[in-house]
């Protein structure tokens, strides 16, 4: 507030060279994007590996953690031995278990997918 | 059970449910806000309107049904819907969101510049409706009946009328106001009798609940068995008979059967001695209510199969059902809409913590549900039959509240989208006017549905609903957001092959038509072959039809993946313009575009200053 009523006398050189931005709209990058050049299509392609691999990282979690669970459960009784996880132990696994792994796998890919995000919008605007 | 309390808080329920939709409406002033509450809904209230939508009565009251008559195999039903959410989120939330389609059947016609296929998928979009809407009417009649003794239409109908009521009158925003609100209603209503009914489990020594063998009364009951069913029994039982078992009739006879099967008619009334082993429903009886039996009998290869049936249809299935979808449209961009979806798995998985309760708890205290064949009103009867009294009743009408509250809600996210869908392509005039109109006719056909066909166990009903989804949507989807190469045809033939595949055999097996054996299980749980099926002919025929590939292909995908910030202001015009028109009026339009640009300002200006 007290800036506000006393400014303070400063030096205006203009925007330093470090945190100038081209005009918004105006980026190399950006046109390329709209107008649909190659190396256009190219940024995307790259922001799309990028976001499906992440996709594919959480579907092989999702996969490994959770999917692989009705084999391993099935296992030792096709063997012919007694069922080796008790009961209780798959109402733990199913019935709680898997709700904080699942909850985890998402929070990493939404994480995973916002940083994608803010580095493709980095690399465009060519900062 | 004492009817007042329950139909009192069933009616609470109702009425606020037509309250707190009508505060919508007040506040509902254009058309945008109508359809899509004008795109501003942030995530946590959004995320508890998706959740509200989405526990509907199959998880509510179907999932402890079916633990209590099949065990521990049947927890993969809430590990599947809560999955099916992660799936969603990773391959399509945010570029479902940033499509701008309103419908699935928006997405097809945005991605692949086709009105045929847009038809095509209307066609699912209201077949997977129904047939998700099928079984929530049921639900409710069956509550009602049992809470009150009323013929099963009239809990149908009661849903029926205040769903489409409220769709027609307040649209989405008063929709998303009522969902949130009913998935706290909901988690209230399962957890603080959930809590009651543990503790007296505790008081009560805490009896194991047995799913190896079948469970026996815990005190002299009294069972009336309504429809004629056949049972079986392991081991000679002795039971007073009143009424016809197996074609002889008694009156207060005290009797002994042996062991194997027996027929009991349907009226008549057994006095089960304390410690009687209850007996349950023959397997060889490959009626509806067999369904799921294929998970926990028979081999272990067909329940291994089975089970991973139940897998893939729910944890994709998830992204095409037509309610699910519409949801997206609502968040402003698509950041939020995917952490909206995270908020809703946390809230989802809170939820699906306590039906198991429910489910073991049932399998103890309420055996003969597992003979009636009324399973899913295991919830509903544990109250009085654990606690009694004032407290059972009081409790077991918060239940009540709850189940209501689940039919309500997923039955008016359904409509909500089938009559969406019908008012812009089956009717002939759009407006809001027709989409009222629209309404009535997206609830008719279920509701005339519910009250001629047989009541089959909730869950079940509704996987049906996941396998043709993740058969027939999923692929379009997931093919259309991270392929180019996706034509018209491809997307077609995969729709009806894949889809069309798994609603046949599905209905084929339910109307008996399935020969026993590993062909009955692989047509009830089509969607182990039918998933792979839907994917190869869409990537097959898009391959033969290369040239047929959308022009604007590249474009809308740049749209889909790319961050607000950066695509909205400048793609060009080359996109496609005629997507997400939820009433077709170009003053709509421009409203839902000036909404939509304030908010990638708003980052781009945090981004400067970080």
């Amino acid at each position: 507030m007290s800036a506000e009523q006393q400014p303070r006398r400063e030096v205006v050189t203009g925007v330093p060279r470090a945190v100038r931005r081209p005009a918004p709209g105006y980026a190399p990058a950006r046109s390329e994007i709209s107008e649909h050049t190659t190396v256009g299509a190219t940024y995307v392609r790259s922001l799309m590996r990028s976001q499906l691999r992440a996709a594919l990282y959480a579907l092989g979690a999702l996969a490994l953690l959770v999917g692989s669970l009705p084999l391993l459960l099935a296992l030792p009784a096709a063997f012919g031995g007694r069922p080796f996880p008790a009961e209780p132990a798959v109402w733990a696994a199913l019935g709680a278990g898997v709700y904080p792994v699942i909850w985890l796998i998402a929070r990493w890919y939404v994480r995973r997918a916002e940083r994608n995000e803010r580095d493709f919008t980095t690399l465009v605007e060519g900062r | 059970m004492n009817q007042t309390y329950a139909v009192a808080a069933v009616a609470a329920v109702v009425l606020a449910t037509v309250l707190v939709g009508a505060l919508g409406l007040r506040i509902s002033r254009t058309t945008s806000d109508f359809y899509v509450a004008s795109r501003t809904v942030g995530p946590r209230l959004n995320a508890a309107a998706i959740s509200g939508e989405y526990l509907s009565a199959a998880s509510f009251l179907g999932i402890a049904g079916l633990i209590l008559l099949q065990g521990p195999d049947m927890l993969w039903y809430p590990v599947g819907y809560t999955a099916g959410y992660l799936v969603l989120l990773v391959l399509v939330a945010a570029p479902l969101r940033r499509s701008g389609a309103y419908t699935l059947s928006d997405f097809a016609e945005a991605r692949l510049q086709s009105a045929a296929a847009r038809r095509l998928a209307v066609l699912f979009v209201v077949g997977i409706g129904w047939l998700y809407l099928l079984p929530q009417l049921q639900g409710a009649g069956l509550t009602l009946e049992i809470l009150t003794g009323a013929p099963d239409w009239v809990g149908s109908l009661v849903v029926a009328v205040v769903v489409t009521g409220a769709v027609a009158a307040g649209g989405m925003r008063s929709i998303t106001f009522v969902q949130a609100f009913q998935y706290w209603l909901k988690l209230t209503a399962l957890t603080v009798p959930a809590l009651f009914l543990v503790a007296a489990w505790l008081g009560d020594d805490a009896p194991r609940a047995r799913f190896d063998a079948p469970s026996a009364f815990r005190e002299h009951t009294v069972v009336r068995v309504d429809d004629t069913v056949r049972i079986e029994i392991d081991a000679p039982l002795t039971l007073t008979v009143s009424g016809t078992v197996d074609g002889t009739a008694y009156q207060e006879r005290r009797l002994t059967l042996d062991e194997g099967a027996h027929t009991v008619a349907s009226g008549t009334a057994l006095a089960f001695p304390e410690g009687a082993r209850a007996p349950e429903r023959a397997h060889a009886e490959a009626g509806p209510s067999g369904w799921s039996q294929s998970l926990s009998a028979g081999s272990d290869g067909h329940r291994l199969y089975a089970t991973y049936g139940l897998i893939l249809a729910t944890f994709l299935g998830t992204m095409g059902l037509p309610h699910v979808a519409v949801r997206f449209y609502t968040s402003p961009d698509g950041r939020a809409a995917r952490r909206t979806t995270l908020v809703v798995l946390a809230l989802i998985g809170a939820f699906y913590l306590l039906p198991p309760v429910y489910g073991a708890l049932g399998r103890i205290y309420a055996p003969e549900l597992a003979l009636t064949g009324d399973a899913d009103a295991a919830v509903l009867v544990l109250p009085d039959r654990l606690l009694g009294g004032l407290a059972g009743e009081l409790l077991g009408a918060l239940l009540a509240g709850g189940a209501f509250a689940a039919f309500l809600s997923t039955a008016s996210g359904l409509t909500m989208s089938v009559a969406g869908v019908i008012s812009q392509d089956v009717l002939p005039s759009r407006g809001v006017h027709h989409f009222r109109l629209a309404a009535v006719l997206a609830m008719a056909a279920p509701f005339a549905l519910s009250v001629v066909s047989e009541n089959v166990p909730v869950a079940d009903a509704v996987g049906l609903a996941f396998a043709v989804s993740a058969s027939s949507f999923c692929p379009l989807l997931v093919l259309g957001i991270w392929w180019r190469g996706l034509t018209p045809p491809g997307a077609a033939a995969g729709l009806v092959v894949g889809g069309g595949s798994a609603l046949t055999a599905v209905l084929a097996t339910r109307a008996g038509f399935a020969p026993a054996g590993w062909r009955h299980t692989l047509m009830a749980w089509p969607a182990v072959w039918s998933v792979p099926l839907g994917f190869l002919t869409m990537l097959l025929v898009s391959l033969a039809t290369a040239r047929r590939v959308p022009s604007g292909a590249a474009a809308f995908l740049t749209r889909l993946h790319l961050p607000e910030d950066l695509a909205d202001r400048d793609l060009p015009d080359g996109e496609p313009r005629d997507w997400g028109r939820p009433a077709g009026s170009g003053g709509d339009r421009g409203g839902d575009r000036g909404g939509q640009a304030g908010t990638p300002d708003g980052d781009r200006t945090e981004g400067a200053g970080a």
